[in-house]
Parts: C-alpha cells; sequence; structure tokens
C-alpha cells in the first residue's frame, strides 16, 4: 500500500525544477554575483586606463628608477640625487621608526594610566580619567597640530629646557645622551646572543627541576646571573667597551653629541603617544577589571603576598583579554602615523605624496602606498596573534 | 548594660570629610605623596591653564569668525537655510523627547539646554532670537508628542525626510529665486563636519549589514569577496582612502562625470566606515544563539525570512552603542578631510589662521576647535553610555 506513494515521493523528488532547487540557485547565484562584480570591475578599469591615457599618466612603475630631486628631512642615509625608489623606502623606514617608538611609549604610558585608574587615590584616578576622556574625545589630528606648534614654540637652543640625565628640550627637537657602538660592538654582541641563550636554558632547565622535585631553584636569580656575567666577560675580553656613551653639549650654536630627536618627530611621537596611551589605558583597566574578585579572594586564602598576586594570579589572566584589543591600538598607531604630514614629518604618506605630485602618477604610488600600509597591518597582527595564541588558556 | 545611647561614635577621623579624606587621599605614605603630587601637578596645569584663557586670550578671533567657523563660505545672505535645517531638527528631538524619552529625551535636554545657554550670551539679536526659536520648537515638540503618542511611525519617516531635505535645502536648485544653488565648495565648518559624518554613517550603514552578512555567508563567492573588501580597508589609514578617492574616483567615472570634492569625501567616508560597521554588525550576528535560527527554520521560515524578522532584530539592537562610538570615530575623523582639502572645522581655523589680522593666535583658535569636538563627542559618548545601559545590553 506504501509501495506507490514512495515511488511517487520519489518521483516528484525527481521532478523538482532547477528554479526551485537550493543547490542549483546557490551556485547560480554565486555565478551571477561573480558576474556583476567582474563587469563592474571591468567597466571602472576600462574607464581608468581610458583616463588616464587621456591625461598622459602612465601606470608603470619604471618611473621608481628617476631621479627624486626633492630632499627629505630626516631618515636613512638619502640624497636629492638618489632615485624615488629610494625617496619612498626613506617614508617607509620613517613610518617604521615612529610607529615603533610610539608603540614602546604609547604601551608604557597606556599600562600607567590604566593602573592609575584603578588606584584606590581618588585624585590619582580622576586625573587620569579626565586624562582619557579629553584625549578620547578629541581628533588625533587637532591634536597632533596643538604638538606641532607648541614643539615650535619651545624655547631657543641657548635656553633650553633641561632635565635631569642631560636631556634638553628646544625648538630644534630633543637631545638625549645615547649609547653609540664601538668597533668591538659586533665581537661582543656573540657574548650577548651567548648569554641570552644560556639564560633561556638555564631558566627551562630549572623551571623542570623546579616542577619535578617541588624545591625552589631561583631559576630568576641564576638566569639574571647567567645574563649579566656573560657579557660582561665578553667586555673584559674584548679590551674596550662595546658601547660609547654620549652626552649631549651645548656648543656655540647647538647642541653636539647623544641622540637628536627632531621637533618633527618629537610632536608627532609626543600626539600619538599621548593619543594612543588613553585608549590603551582603557584597555588595560578593562583587562584587569575582568579578572574576577574571586581569583584574588582565592590568592589571598592560599597565602600569597600582593606581589604574587598581582605576578601569578591577576596578570597572566588580564593579559589574555588585553592582548586582542591591544593588537588593534597598536595597528591605529600604526595607520595614524600618516597624519605625521599635519607635523611636517617625512613619513610613507607625505613622502608619496611628493612622489605622486612630481611624477603626475598618482595611481601607482597610491598602490604602493595602501599595498605597505596592508603588509605592516598584515605582519603586525600576524606577529600580535602568535604571541595571542601562546598566552591564551588551553582549554580542554 | 550597654543601653543604645552609649554606643560609642566612630572616631572623626573615620567619617564625615576628614574620613573620606584619610580613606580616599591619605590612606597610606605613598598614597599620600601621590596626592601631594597630583595636587602640585594640577595646580600648575589648571593655573596656567586659566591664566591664559582668561587674562592673555584673544578670544576675538573665534567671536568675529564665528560665522565662518560653523558654516564656512556658505552665502551670508542663504545662512538662513542652514538655521532652517536647525530649526527642524529641534522639532523633531522634541517630538521624539515626547513620544519615546529614554535617551532621545536627555538628548532634547542637552539640546535645549544648549541653546538656552547660548541665547544668553550676546551674539547679537538676531542670532539669539533664532537659539530662542529652537528652545520653543523643542518644548512645543515635546508637548506636542506627548499628546500624539501614537505618532512614532510618522516621526521616524520625518527624521528621514529631514535628512533628504537638508541636503536639498543645502544645495539649492537651478533657476529658484528663493532658493539658489550654494556650490559644496562653499559648504564648510561645523556644517560641513557634521554633514560629512551623518552622511557617512547613514549610508555606511546598510552597506556594513550587507558585507557584514556577506562575510558570514556560506557563499564562498560572496564570503571571500565580503572578506577582502573589509579586510583591505581596515588595513589602510584614512587618509590614503580620501586621498585614493580624491584622485582616483574622477578616473574610475565614465568621462564627463567629475563628483565634486565633498561628494568624494563622502564616498570615501562612506566605503571606510562600512567595513569597520560590518565588523561590529558581525559581532552583534555572532551572539544571536544558534537556537533562535533553529526555531525559525522550525516555524517554517525560510533563509532570509529567517535572517531579516529574526536574527538581525535581535543583532542590531546589540550593536547600537558599537555603532554610536562608531558615529564618533567618524566625528573625529572627518577632520582628515582637511587634508584633502575640505573646509571643515579644521581647515577653517587654518583659513583664520592665515588672515593677517589673527596670525599667531593658533591656541586660542585650536583650543576653541578643540572644545567643539569634546562637547559633541563627549556628549555622544555619555548618551552611548546612558544607551547600553537602558537598552540592557550583556543583561538580558
Amino acid at each position: 500500500m506504501n509501495q506507490p506513494s514512495v515511488v511517487s515521493a520519489a518521483k516528484h523528488h525527481a521532478a523538482v525544477p532547477f528554479w526551485r532547487d537550493v543547490r542549483v540557485l546557490a551556485i547560480l547565484g554565486q555565478i551571477i554575483f561573480a558576474i556583476i562584480v567582474a563587469v563592474v570591475a571591468g567597466l571602472l578599469y576600462a574607464n581608468l586606463t581610458r583616463n588616464m591615457a587621456e591625461k598622459g599618466m602612465s601606470a608603470g612603475f619604471g618611473f621608481l628608477k628617476l631621479e627624486a630631486s626633492f630632499a627629505i628631512k630626516e631618515g636613512i642615509k638619502y640624497s636629492p640625487s638618489d632615485s624615488y625608489g629610494r625617496a619612498f623606502l626613506v617614508g617607509v623606514v620613517n613610518t617604521l621608526r615612529v610607529s615603533a617608538i610610539g608603540i614602546v611609549l604609547a604601551t608604557i604610558l597606556g599600562a600607567v594610566t590604566g593602573v592609575a585608574r584603578l588606584s584606590d587615590n581618588w585624585l590619582v584616578n580622576k586625573i587620569a580619567l579626565v586624562y582619557i576622556e579629553i584625549i578620547r574625545n578629541t581628533p588625533l589630528l587637532v591634536q597632533l597640530f596643538f604638538w606641532y606648534y607648541a614643539v615650535i614654540n619651545l624655547p631657543r637652543v641657548q635656553e633650553s629646557i633641561t632635565l635631569p640625565g642631560s636631556i634638553f628640550i628646544n625648538q630644534r627637537g630633543v637631545f638625549l645622551p645615547w649609547a653609540f657602538p664601538s668597533p668591538s660592538f659586533r665581537f661582543w654582541s656573540l657574548f650577548l646572543i651567548g648569554g641570552i641563550a644560556v639564560a633561556v636554558i638555564l631558566w627551562i632547565v630549572l623551571t623542570r627541576y623546579q616542577m619535578r622535585t617541588g624545591q625552589p631553584s631561583h631559576r630568576f636569580l641564576a638566569a639574571i646571573i647567567a645574563l649579566l656575567l656573560i657579557p660582561t666577560l665578553g667586555w673584559f675580553v674584548a679590551g674596550e667597551s662595546p658601547l660609547v656613551g654620549e652626552v649631549p653639549v651645548l656648543e656655540r650654536f647647538n647642541f653636539k653629541g647623544g641622540m637628536r630627536l627632531s621637533s618633527e618627530l618629537t610632536s608627532v611621537l609626543a600626539g600619538l603617544v599621548v593619543y594612543t596611551g588613553a585608549f590603551i589605558a582603557e584597555v588595560v583597566r578593562g583587562g584587569i577589571q575582568a579578572v574576577k574578585r574571586g581569583q584574588i579572594e582565592a590568592a589571598r586564602a592560599v597565602g600569597l603576598t600582593n606581589m604574587q598576586t598581582l605576578q601569578l594570579i591577576v596578570f597572566p589572566q588580564a593579559l589574555r583579554v588585553i592582548i586582542p584589543p591591544l593588537i588593534s591600538q597598536y595597528l591605529n598607531l600604526t595607520k595614524n602615523s600618516s597624519l605625521a604630514i599635519a607635523c611636517g614629518f617625512p613619513d610613507l604618506y607625505a613622502v608619496s605624496g611628493t612622489i605622486a605630485n612630481q611624477t603626475g602618477r598618482p595611481v601607482p604610488v597610491i598602490i604602493m602606498v595602501m599595498g605597505s600600509y596592508l603588509i605592516m597591518s598584515l605582519v603586525t597582527s600576524l606577529l600580535m596573534n602568535i604571541y595571542n595564541r601562546a598566552v591564551q588558556f588551553v582549554e580542554r | 548594660m550597654t543601653t543604645a545611647s552609649e554606643v560609642i561614635k566612630p572616631p572623626p577621623t573615620s567619617v564625615g570629610f576628614i574620613g573620606w579624606l584619610k580613606k580616599n587621599l591619605f590612606s597610606t605614605w605613598y598614597n599620600a605623596l601621590l596626592t601631594l603630587l597630583s595636587l602640585w601637578l594640577i595646580y600648575i596645569a589648571l593655573g596656567g591653564l586659566l591664566k591664559w584663557a582668561f587674562l592673555s586670550a584673544k578670544w576675538g578671533v573665534v567671536t568675529s569668525n564665528l560665522r565662518l567657523f560653523m558654516v564656512g563660505m556658505y552665502p551670508p545672505d542663504q545662512v538662513w537655510r542652514v538655521g532652517l535645517c536647525v530649526f527642524m531638527v529641534s522639532a523633531l528631538s522634541g517630538l521624539s523627547w515626547g513620544i519615546w524619552g529614554g535617551v532621545l529625551r536627555s538628548f532634547a535636554i542637552a539640546l535645549a539646554a544648549a541653546f538656552g545657554t547660548l541665547a544668553v550670551l550676546p551674539f547679537g539679536l538676531e542670532t539669539q532670537g533664532w537659539l530662542v526659536g529652537n528652545l520653543a520648537l523643542i518644548l512645543l515638540g515635546y508637548f506636542l508628542g506627548r499628546k500624539l503618542s501614537g505618532a512614532g511611525r510618522w516621526v521616524l519617516a520625518g527624521w528621514l525626510l529631514s535628512f533628504v531635505l537638508t541636503i536639498l535645502l543645502l544645495k539649492g536648485f537651478e533657476a529658484s529665486p528663493v532658493l539658489p544653488p550654494v556650490s559644496t565648495n562653499l559648504w564648510g565648518g561645523l556644517l560641513l563636519t557634521f554633514l560629512l559624518s551623518i552622511v557617512g554613517i547613514v549610508a555606511s550603514f546598510p552597506l556594513g549589514v550587507l558585507l557584514a552578512l556577506g562575510r558570514r555567508s556560506t557563499f564562498p563567492v560572496v564570503r571571500i569577496f565580503s572578506i577582502l573588501f573589509i579586510e583591505l580597508v581596515r588595513g589602510v589609514p584614512l587618509v590614503t582612502i580620501l586621498f585614493m578617492s580624491h584622485i582616483m574616483l574622477p578616473l574610475f567615472l565614465p568621462k564627463g562625470v567629475t563628483p565634486d570634492s565633498v561628494l568624494r569625501a563622502m564616498v570615501a567616508m562612506t566605503l571606510f566606515s562600512a567595513a569597520y560597521m560590518a565588523e561590529n554588525v558581525r559581532g552583534g550576528l555572532q551572539a544571536i544563539p544558534e537556537g533562535q535560527v533553529e526555531a525559525a527554520k522550525a516555524l517554517g521560515l525560510n533563509a532570509p525570512l529567517t535572517m531579516l524578522l529574526i536574527v538581525l532584530p535581535q543583532a542590531l539592537r546589540l550593536v547600537i552603542p558599537a555603532t554610536v562610538g562608531q558615529f564618533i570615530a567618524l566625528f573625529k575623523d572627518t577632520s582628515l578631510a582637511s587634508i584633502v582639502n575640505l573646509i571643515e572645522l579644521l581647515r577653517i581655523g587654518n583659513f583664520v589662521l592665515a588672515q593677517p589680522q589673527w596670525l599667531g593666535l593658533f591656541k586660542e583658535v585650536y583650543v576653541f576647535i578643540f572644545i567643539v569636538y569634546f562637547i559633541f563627542s563627549y556628549a555622544m559618548s555619555y548618551a552611548s553610555y546612558k544607551l547600553e545601559a537602558a537598552l540592557g545590553v550583556g543583561k538580558r
């Protein structure tokens, strides 16, 4: 009795027309979507090539070999007789430099402010709050203008602001004492690498020993001693100091020696660090607050000291919450460094703008600029994601 | 033995003002040190700021250029159109306050308070009258809204209509004696800043939702396209996108079609914001439990209906706070449009500073711009905070 209906059902099933078959529709829809995208892209491309031909722009990258003949104020070795390619590279290195220094300083400022936001001290807490709210609610570009004019209006070289530790601040930038590598630095760096390797091995071996026997192994002390002892040994073997300290000294018109951060770099860095620091502070505060109160109480109950509670219980757990948003803050800082143009700092974007203007080839230049920022973003997020995976909880 | 009257009062050092001081500012020796340090810092910063703001700052640069700051180069005899648009917004927010209350109540009250405060300042009779008119419209709207509590749908339509109407009113019509066309090149100041951010957020919302759906789609072609778009845009700075739209958009379009620079910037802002919006919406979509989709399927809803009636409404409610955050970010980011020569608030500031009689008054101008940005951003972030609480995000 059931037989015929099953057969008819099967027939019915087979008879579903293709325009009502979801599988067919899905593929069809995607093909149509792909065609639309391809047609639009084709149209745009056709317009682009025609318009460029009419305006006499060429799309090739051959211009990179031509002589740039414009000056760039700072960065790696470069002269106006170098090629456009070299000029572009100067911009890339400048962006990387300002981002790298900015990330380090912003992390420090953010961590300090984030902890200040959690302080018991009402005044410290509120000062941090006011700083965060003011900075987060105003555009970075306006802040950069501020910093730029503030730096320009610093005192002249002869009347520099002097900070303890031979740091001088004036119109021309910030002058700091710096250690430069001496001729034996290469030889000595072998010892440094050896010291780090020995310290890491000691740490791992002693950690295993501690886990096996339960005896305190003083791994931290041992690693530090190895880290200090071996490079010091290298110093004696080399017979001279691997680094030569230099202190800026005021001469007739300018400071000589030490490290100089130009006024442009100083204002860009100040702007980026203060801006990103406020965002990082919120990330840090959120991360620490995300650690459950019970964890701290449990740590106290087990008898850990305050320092141990922070070091072993709070920080490792807070770090897991902090890392992902921190990655995006780092990426933001790198991308925001493109606003350095407001302070006259020759970063990637500023240099590329000049190249595009001079050569009249904005299309290849903008592709290179976007490509460079994309690569920077992808590499940063890749590295940070690897680190993130290392600190995340391994759940069962 | 002990009666109630014999209960010993707490020592005066643990309650009241002194108790509060002791608990919050001087609990330990290092807290006391921090407090003193903070007080010193506040004294230096605030003292300097107040002395400057009230004694040496020349605020004339702001008050005599107020029209420029507000509407840019918009023809003075046509500024009434902008005033009319603000009237529209005032009336609508009054109505919304009356009908819905909640966050809109705070918004309308803040708006009314702002108009009220400004009306007291000596701006001249005409401006003061306009301000009072706005205040009256808000209150009138409120009482009307209380009576017509069923008109919510109409007010919503009114908001959308006001958006279109504002653009038409500002742009004007060819060969119209009352509303002569005003080129967008003349739009500027705070007006342009607002237009850029509002158009950006309104246009990017549907685009962002589509991209988020595309990214979660089971169709590989659509998914790959969405992921590529989102990651590409998020990986590069906004300036490069603005620059690209400034230079490349005319090249992409057929011959003879050259969108004006305001439209170009709006396109760039929209595409940029859409990529970020897509990630916000994706977060909302991921937060909807699978059970909702299964229940919808069990009821016999097909995939589009499930998305439209079940998943999206819930997901979008979740992402309202993030959207407000996005709006604030976009509002601040409009300042970057000054780099591609749009005369929004920040660039107007530079224009004013270039006038010979206001040379060197950069502090006054930038502080003013800073404050304007801060007031609006802070108000919005406060509203978002309230909204989050009202919606019970994370609680329901």
